[in-house]
């Protein structure tokens, strides 16, 4: 199976902190993929070096089979990589049907301001996939609300509805079920990965709940100290003694109470 | 040799007068968020308030000493009574608005004032020349140095220790320190926010009207001059970094020489390399010499 | 804009030519000089929509105004139409190089680096003698199409002259803010970071906004050279960027006959305050711009008031 995502030797490090460091990632074509890891662990620093909010300070990340390594934001989108938000970033003044379609207009307005200068906001094109967004995303009830108005869970898939309005090939979510009560949190997951099945979408998600992560997930990624520590299918991964120990917390002190660093293991 | 002198004690001089008008709009920027455009009204008024309190003063033959005196005393009058009218009255009101709001506030503010200012005092420039010619001069290499510009410098120089000092050193400083950094925390461990405000405001204010003041004997007080200030005084604070004290000297200094340099070798580019010099500080540090480049967070 | 809005716009016009009789010579004078401020305010309004307001928009009506003077004092050239167009490429040249300064700020600090920049110009006009310093530079009459109207045909003819511009402005700024870019208008406002996110640069299209607005207002500033038949260095001055802005906010952003109209609001209220109150015409102005800004937030500030969501930050 090709890489669809290819991550080689990934560094990250702010003066003396070192983020993130050795990263070796392929994700191949129509995987889900859960990343946990305890806060501060590099979970989000990974993401934001693929999408180009961070530049890397080593190692290449290869999209498609091109390096996108440090390459501006809006690059990385156009070039079929999305992504969500922890915090949902949305157009607060705009309807919900308008954030839609100012994210729809602008992936077929093409990457120029020229080109956007003269491409009509309002087309029968636009405003259909507008709408088919709306019923795959179930935000249709909250059409014509403003967008600051909206309840949390609604928030989260409009930015992620958002994210995929120009088809991307690869959509990584940080932290989708954030701020969501624990009750609704399986519900929305539903939803997002029923829409984003349906495009055929490779996903990577940021996850803390770990019954989230075996549910959806047809593979873990564990984040520790900026590193991977553990890579594998979910009963796998979640399961591997240093996950327990260091983020899911289910597995005891070992008895000479020391810790030792952990090893990369490739289940 | 002598144009060198020239342009060294000129743009000290010029660095002076600047950074006493621009530390006040620094630090109302710093704390409050506001670029006060008012703050040209402030110069404006301190100088003519200041050129009346001499006229007055001289003109009963009183000894030159306590002229000086009356420079200072009128224009910490002028700037307390307007900077509280000011924030009271009309800042009060638009608190927490948008920035762009807020600035259009003063500057109708000061569009008001500027006309009020002809209307007290009429269109005819003011002269109140007597402290400035009081204080003679030295001579510095070949070169007749006003001893009243060399107390500027020495007052701005005192002014800049004053308020490093203040701001590091004493509880309202680091009050200060706190709201420049974070309003919102600052007002959570019980700072008093609005109370800081005032009292930053007046004290904007009074170096704004300090500003005029200390400028009234040197110039033809005349309608208009609030204008350049304003603007000039941005140029400063922007080049050393909105907020910062540190940055408005250094900015001052810059400007000060620059202008100097032009004044003296190509006199036809003084205020294009004002604006110039600011233009390329802002190429290379968009938020200003002191002023760490902000990361953009998600 | 549908064919049927465009052709009753150019009905409008057109009566507006047809008008020309019934007006006496001063009024037509005064609805050209509104037209050309109203061209200034019709591009502050794609800056606004974006939150932006330039407080040194004269910058490129002045280089508008200086262009129509120098290509005919330097150049020779006194076709109006041609004037017009170079006036129009040269201010949207400066806002293209002022552009990749200016264009990476935002609130206080574009507003007052655009007023720093007029200064500059303001400064080069005043100190310069080849530019006619303060007095500034008489501008011959011009030609229209080989034609060589005098004396109230000319005022008529330049009369004209803005209503064409003013159809041709109102045409394009309309499409513009139909389009992709000009809707970004409020997604900048709202949300810069999403806006990169979903694929097109912020500053790009800020930069774009700029010239656009600046082109607008260097046709604004050759109509006013046109009509006027003098410029001086008060048309870089920051009063002038200043009621360019208080245009703006009573105008709102709502659309680009308001501007036009605000405009011609402006310059006949600028009249009677000029005529009955000497020296009280900056009064007026503060007072009127305080009034709405303090009494009618509704018209004013719910347009640039800012909603943006605090974006928060990931763990690193």
């Amino acid at each position: 199976m090709s890489a669809l995502l290819s991550v080689r030797d990934l560094q990250k490090t702010f003066g003396q902190v070192v983020a993130a460091r050795d990263i070796n990632v392929d994700v191949p074509v129509g995987q889900t993929v859960g990343i946990i890891g305890a806060n501060g662990a590099g979970k989000t620093t990974f993401v934001n070096m693929i999408t180009g909010h961070l530049k890397p300070s080593g190692g290449a990340i290869i999209f498609e089979g091109g390096a996108i390594t440090g390459l501006p934001s809006r690059k990385i989108m156009r070039l079929g990589v999305a992504r969500s938000f922890q915090v949902a970033q949305l157009f607060p003044t705009y309807t919900v049907f308008e954030n839609l379609c100012a994210a729809i207009a602008i992936a077929h307005s093409g990457t120029s301001v020229f080109s956007a200068a003269v491409a009509r906001f309002v087309s029968d094109r636009t405003k259909g996939e507008a709408e088919t967004a709306l019923a795959h995303f179930q935000i249709a009830p909250y059409r014509d609300a403003l967008a600051s108005t909206l309840p949390q869970g609604m928030r989260k898939l409009l930015d992620i509805a958002m994210a995929t309005a120009g088809n991307p090939r690869l959509l990584l979510l940080d932290e989708p079920t954030s701020g969501i009560s624990l009750e609704e949190k399986f519900d929305l997951m539903e939803v997002i990965m029923a829409a984003l099945k349906a495009r055929g979408t490779t996903v990577l998600f940021v996850e803390h709940d770990m019954e989230i992560v075996r549910r959806f997930a047809d593979r873990v990624l564990a984040f520790y100290d900026g590193t991977v520590i553990a890579d594998g299918p979910p009963t796998v991964a979640l399961d591997d003694p240093r996950v327990a120990e260091f983020i899911t917390g289910t597995l005891i002190r070992a008895k000479d109470g020391t810790l030792k660093a952990p090893t990369v293991s490739h289940a | 040799m002598i144009t060198a002198i020239a342009i060294v004690t000129d743009g000290l001089v010029y660095a002076a007068w600047l950074f006493v008008v621009a530390i006040g709009l620094s630090l109302i920027f710093g704390v409050m968020k506001i670029l006060n455009v008012a703050h040209g009204a402030f110069y404006a008024f301190g100088a003519y308030i200041s050129a009346t309190a001499i006229g007055l003063y001289f003109d009963r033959g009183w000894p030159a000493a306590g002229g000086y005196v009356a420079i200072g005393a009128s224009a910490i009058a002028t700037g307390l009574i307007m900077g509280y009218v000011l924030e009271r009255v009309f800042l009060r009101r638009v608190y927490g608005k948008d920035e762009v709001v807020v600035v259009l506030v003063t500057y109708a503010l000061f569009l008001i004032l500027e006309d009020v200012l002809i209307l007290i005092w009429g269109a005819e420039g003011k002269a109140a020349y007597q402290p400035y010619s009081e204080a003679g001069s030295i001579d510095i290499g070949g070169l007749a140095v006003s001893l009243y510009d060399i107390g500027l410098v020495i007052f701005a120089a005192l002014l800049a220790i004053a308020a490093i000092f203040a701001i590091k050193k004493t509880t309202f400083g680091r009050l200060l320190t706190a709201v420049i950094y974070d309003r919102e925390t600052a007002s959570a461990f019980g700072v008093d926010v609005s109370r800081v405000y005032t009292l930053t405001f007046l004290l904007g204010a009074v170096l704004g009207a300090l500003g005029g003041a200390i400028t009234a004997p040197k110039i033809s007080v005349s309608p208009g001059l609030g204008v350049e200030v304003i603007v000039l005084a941005f140029a400063v604070v922007a080049i050393g970094g909105m907020g910062s004290i540190e940055g408005a000297l250094l900015g001052a200094l810059i400007v000060g020489l620059f202008r100097a340099c032009a004044v003296h070798l190509a006199p036809n580019l003084e205020l294009f390399a004002i604006y110039a010099v600011m233009a390329l500080v802002l190429v290379f540090r968009p938020h200003g010499l002191f002023s760490p480049a902000l990361a953009r967070k998600i | 804009m549908s064919v049927r809005h465009t052709l009753l716009g150019a009905l409008v016009f057109a009566g507006l030519a047809a008008c020309v009789p019934l007006l006496p010579l001063w009024l037509i004078s005064l609805i050209t000089i509104a037209m050309s401020s109203g061209l200034v305010v019709s591009g502050l309004i794609i800056l606004w929509r974006a939150g932006l307001v330039p407080f040194g928009q004269a910058l490129f009506f002045a280089t508008g105004a200086y262009t129509v003077a120098l290509a005919g004092l330097w150049l020779k050239i006194s076709d109006a139409v041609v004037l017009v167009i170079l006036a129009i490429v040269a201010a949207a040249l400066v806002a293209a190089f002022a552009g990749l300064l200016l264009a990476r700020y935002r609130e206080i600090f574009f507003a007052m680096l655009s007023l720093a920049l007029s200064m500059i110009l303001y400064g080069l006009l005043v100190k310069s003698e080849a530019l006619g310093s303060t007095d500034g530079i008489n501008v011959a009459q011009a030609t229209f199409f080989g034609m060589k109207p005098r004396g109230a045909a000319y005022t008529i003819a330049v009369f004209w002259l803005s209503l064409v511009l003013v159809f041709l402005a109102w045409l394009s700024v309309t499409a513009y803010l139909g389009s992709v870019a000009g809707q970004m208008a409020g997604a900048i406002r709202d949300n810069e970071i999403r806006v990169e996110y979903l694929g097109i640069s912020v500053t790009r299209l800020i930069h774009l906004k700029l010239t656009i607005a600046a082109a607008l207002a260097g046709a604004g500033g050759a109509l006013a050279a046109l009509s006027i038949s003098h410029v001086d260095p008060q048309m870089a001055y920051w009063t002038t960027s200043g009621g360019f802005v208080f245009v703006t906010i009573l105008a709102g952003a709502v659309s680009v006959p308001a501007a036009f109209i605000g405009a011609l609001i402006f310059e006949v209220i600028r009249s009677i305050a000029v005529a009955v109150l000497p020296g009280g015409w900056q009064m007026i102005l503060g007072t009127v711009l305080l009034v709405t800004i303090l009494f009618v937030p509704n018209g004013l500030g719910s347009l640039i008031m800012r909603k943006r969501i605090a974006g928060q930050g990931g763990s690193k």
